[in-house]
């Protein structure tokens, strides 16, 4: 890794480093025994470990002078391993939490494992650690490819890279001893934040850079979207994240929001977090591993301009769909909603064109687990944009709002939609990126996909029936006009379905780390590939056998 | 350069561009799509012309068939108010007695009275009223502050040791901490108390310490607990000579109690809840431990 930078870079990536020392050294000084000193300890670990690590190389050779006509894949790579290293994490604690539902005393009477800690920790650890880290590690492999193009730089792929993860760190590490402002996914405090500006301002540029020198005429349908990922975050990140900290040696801070304004930039953060994070990003990686694993061109261009303009333009409103029925003014509730069912046709507009691709292949979705992984996150896909428009009309929110019905919805689209295309783009890159002629174990991929599928469809089954009991339980009145259930009554009919659910997570872990084994083994014990250049783009894919996307 | 082929499972044409080896269709947009684009947008019109939606420079478009949600949810509960109003006046205005002896309205406060107390009650009596370890059974025949209807109601209202301004108080001190007995004394006095519910404790063996206990007993226990030690309802000190044990009967527990105090804590509903409610609730709660019976 380091041996593929030259001496100038390595000085550089030396210069950020101890840069991140000292800020480590100084958050540790001004905070003290607060959690900001604890972060500043482990800021200046950081800065400083992977300063030992350059400092290692500094002195092996440089790289040769033929470095710029390939493609830079080592951030790549690493990326893979840190998405599988978060899967794991992150799901281990979506089932731990799950359990805590079923049997509170999986707590254990302490602070740091309470429901409240945990829970931010497991969808931070998804959403952003295995999420954001797949989507860095394959916009990076997509718009070099997509591009012709090397990318942009040397230090700045790492410093993007292992930058997002040190934020993931700071966040998921800060909610154990308890620092959070309090906003869903978007709990990490200033500092982390700041941080996270800084990265992410990085890689914009990175980015438009690499594609700045690309060496085809036209940019592809991935690198839109990819590009629509990386400035909606960026500018929701700042917006909903502005506050003020109490001071600088402490954790804590305030928002610079207030009341039911407050709520809607929230929500207009949070929905569009689901929109360009988990929807936008990951349609630039069905764009991509679609078509290469499929072998077919896309159904339709102009589909994919249609709902590329579509998905951008009505997420935008959408948010406040998340505020039915409270103070936020009616107007402003009807709007989102209006604009939530017009947002129906693009997504599914999407749906369409990569169902419609695979039209000549479906031979492979029945022989291939890869291709299946991608087909199954596109029908989860249609599903759960169907099932959002239809959840944010005020009268069907009014039954599902605050019910297990919403996280049944969030994982029909977190583990169907997202975690599916993530996993199928992973199976198709592996080989490739590796240069191995195939994954490890064709047999591991099947059983994989069989644990996902059955841990999704139990998941989302029993969140939809426990969301619409509970729905229909809090609404039910009696003859006299009271009540006919208390809240505790609709918990005790909660109970079977929060185990089933928790079954269906720990399925979902389960494959995730079969996955991550596959993938190991691929690395470590399958033969290198010989000239794949010869096998793509046009021969045919084997049945069974792994696919080797183009180079 | 861009040069158009054709796909030969589809027959439709490329657009001539490739990224590495990917192509795209120029496949027209399904006639599907567009109505359903239509159909979408002319709803939402319908909707933006119906409701309010669009925000104006000081104002929005209030929507020709002028729904508000504040409006609505006000009339909602005028109109649930109405549904209830029937019993509501009774329950309101008719003695326990009077309501205790009409069916309809007992089958209400049945109903009624179980959902409040589930939402309100059961997380330390629990869901059935029988209470836990430190949490009062209120389905049996021991009351503190006496099990009477209109006491359970008043007990409710202000609450014990609450923040009410007229809450009821009662403290167990601290005997054994705050130095007022010794350590032998403490044992002592825990080993009579035991004897008065449990008479197989004392033996020939522990009758000097019982005799010791009694005397402890009569001049520091005595004043609240009564010196036959039946308690006190008045002040909520609780009979020591039947089976009713909130903290726990056995010796140790009862060392506990005599060394550290007890204080417990009812919360006052008195703004919480309405007075028709906790007529409701002190009815129901009276009726568990009729059903029990």
């Amino acid at each position: 890794m380091v041996q593929q930078l030259t001496t100038g870079e390595r000085q550089n990536a030396l210069v950020i480093l101890v840069c991140i020392f000292v800020a480590g050294i100084a958050m540790a000084a001004a905070g003290g025994s607060d959690p900001l000193g604890m972060h500043g300890v482990l800021v200046l670990l950081f800065g400083g470990g992977l300063a030992a690590l350059v400092m290692r190389s500094y002195y092996e050779p440089e790289p040769t002078q033929d470095r710029p006509s390939h493609y830079y894949d080592d951030p790549t790579k690493v990326g893979i391993a840190l998405t599988l290293a978060w899967a794991i994490f992150g799901m281990f604690m979506g089932v731990w939490t799950a359990a805590q539902l079923a049997w509170p005393d999986l707590a254990f009477d302490a602070g740091w494992s309470t429901f409240g800690r945990l829970r931010p920790t497991h969808t931070t650890g998804v959403i952003f650690g295995f999420g954001g880290n797949a989507l860095i590690a394959t916009s990076f492999h997509v718009v070099q490819r997509t591009s012709r193009a090397r990318l942009a730089g040397q230090v700045s792929p790492w410093f993007v890279l292992l930058g997002f993860n040190l934020f993931c760190l700071l966040a998921v590490t800060g909610y154990f001893m308890g620092v959070t402002q309090s906003k869903e996914y978007a709990e990490a405090e200033w500092y982390a934040d700041l941080w996270l500006v800084v990265v992410w301002v990085t890689y914009f540029v990175l980015f438009l850079r690499t594609i700045a020198r690309r060496k085809e005429p036209h940019i592809y349908v991935a690198n839109w979207y990819f590009m629509a990922f990386i400035v909606v975050v960026a500018i929701l990140h700042i917006v909903n994240n502005l506050a003020i900290p109490v001071s600088f040696g402490q954790a804590k801070s305030y928002t610079i929001w207030a009341g039911v304004q407050d709520s809607m930039v929230q929500w207009w953060y949070g929905h569009n977090a689901v929109a360009f994070f988990l929807t936008a990003g990951f349609l630039a990686m069905l764009y991509y591993y679609l078509p290469v694993r499929a072998q077919r061109p896309i159904f339709s261009y102009r589909l994919s301009i249609l709902s590329f303009w579509g998905i951008t333009f009505f997420y935008m409103w959408a948010g406040s769909h998340h505020l039915h029925y409270t103070a936020l003014p009616h107007w402003v509730q009807n709007l989102g909603m209006t604009f939530s069912v017009m947002l129906l046709v693009p997504s599914w507009a999407s749906a369409g064109n990569a169902l419609l691709t695979l039209n000549g292949a479906w031979q492979k979705v029945r022989d291939d687990a890869t291709l299946r992984f991608i087909f199954v996150a596109v029908v989860f896909y249609g599903l759960s944009t169907f099932e959002g428009s239809f959840l944010a009309i005020r009268p069907v929110n009014a039954l599902s709002h605050y019910t297990d019905w919403t996280v049944g919805h969030v994982h029909a689209g977190a583990l169907g939609w997202v975690a599916f295309i993530t996993f199928g783009s992973i199976y198709t890159l592996v080989p490739s990126l590796w240069k191995r002629e195939r994954m490890y174990s064709p047999a591991l991929v099947e059983v994989h996909f069989w644990l996902a599928v059955a841990g999704t469809l139990i998941y989302v089954f029993s969140m939809w029936n426990s969301g619409i009991l509970q729905g229909l339980m809090w609404r039910t009145y009696t003859q006299e006009g009271t009540l006919a259930y208390s809240f505790l009554d609709s918990l005790v009919a909660m109970y079977p379905y929060y185990i089933a659910r928790a079954f269906g997570g720990l399925l979902f872990l389960l494959g995730a780390i079969v996955a991550a084994f596959n993938i190991w083994m691929t690395v470590r014990a399958v033969p290198a590939a010989v000239d794949r250049r010869a096998d793509v783009p046009d021969t045919g894919l084997a049945p069974g056998a792994a696919a080797t996307p183009a180079e | 350069m861009a040069v158009e082929e054709r796909d030969p499972v589809s027959g439709r044409e490329t657009t001539g561009h490739e990224w590495n080896g990917i192509k795209e269709l120029d496949t027209p947009v399904p006639r599907g799509v567009l109505m359903f684009i239509i159909v979408t947008h002319v709803w939402a019109l319908l909707w933006w012309i119906l409701m309010p939606t669009w925000p104006m420079v000081t104002t929005y478009t209030k929507g020709i068939l002028g729904i508000d949600q504040r409006q609505a949810v006000q009339q909602d509960l005028v109109a649930a108010q109405a549904e209830r109003a029937a019993w509501m006046k009774a329950i309101e205005t008719d003695s326990y007695e009077q309501i205790q002896a009409n069916a309809d309205l007992m089958r209400v406060v049945r109903s009624t009275g179980r959902q409040l107390f589930g939402d309100n009650c059961a997380a330390c009596h629990g869901a059935d009223g029988r209470g836990r370890a430190n949490y009062p059974d209120l389905t049996d025949d021991d009351w503190l502050w006496g099990g009477e209807v209109d006491k359970i109601a008043e007990t409710m209202r202000i609450g014990i040791n609450s923040t009410h301004q007229n809450t009821r108080v009662a403290q167990m001190p601290a005997f054994g901490r705050d130095a007022i007995l010794d350590r032998s004394q403490v044992a002592n006095v825990a080993t009579y108390v035991q004897s008065l519910s449990n008479p197989a404790v004392s033996t020939p063996q522990n009758g000097p310490q019982i005799h010791a206990g009694k005397e402890i007993f009569l001049t520091t226990c005595a004043a609240c607990h009564g010196e036959d030690g039946k308690g006190n309802r008045e002040v909520g000190a609780p009979n020591l000579t039947d089976q009713f044990w909130l903290y726990g009967g056995d010796l140790q527990t009862i060392i506990n109690t005599i060394h550290g105090g007890r204080q417990g804590h009812m919360p006052t509903w008195d703004e919480r809840l309405t007075p028709a409610e906790i007529k409701i609730l002190a009815l129901y709660v009276n009726s568990l431990r009729d059903a029990k019976r």
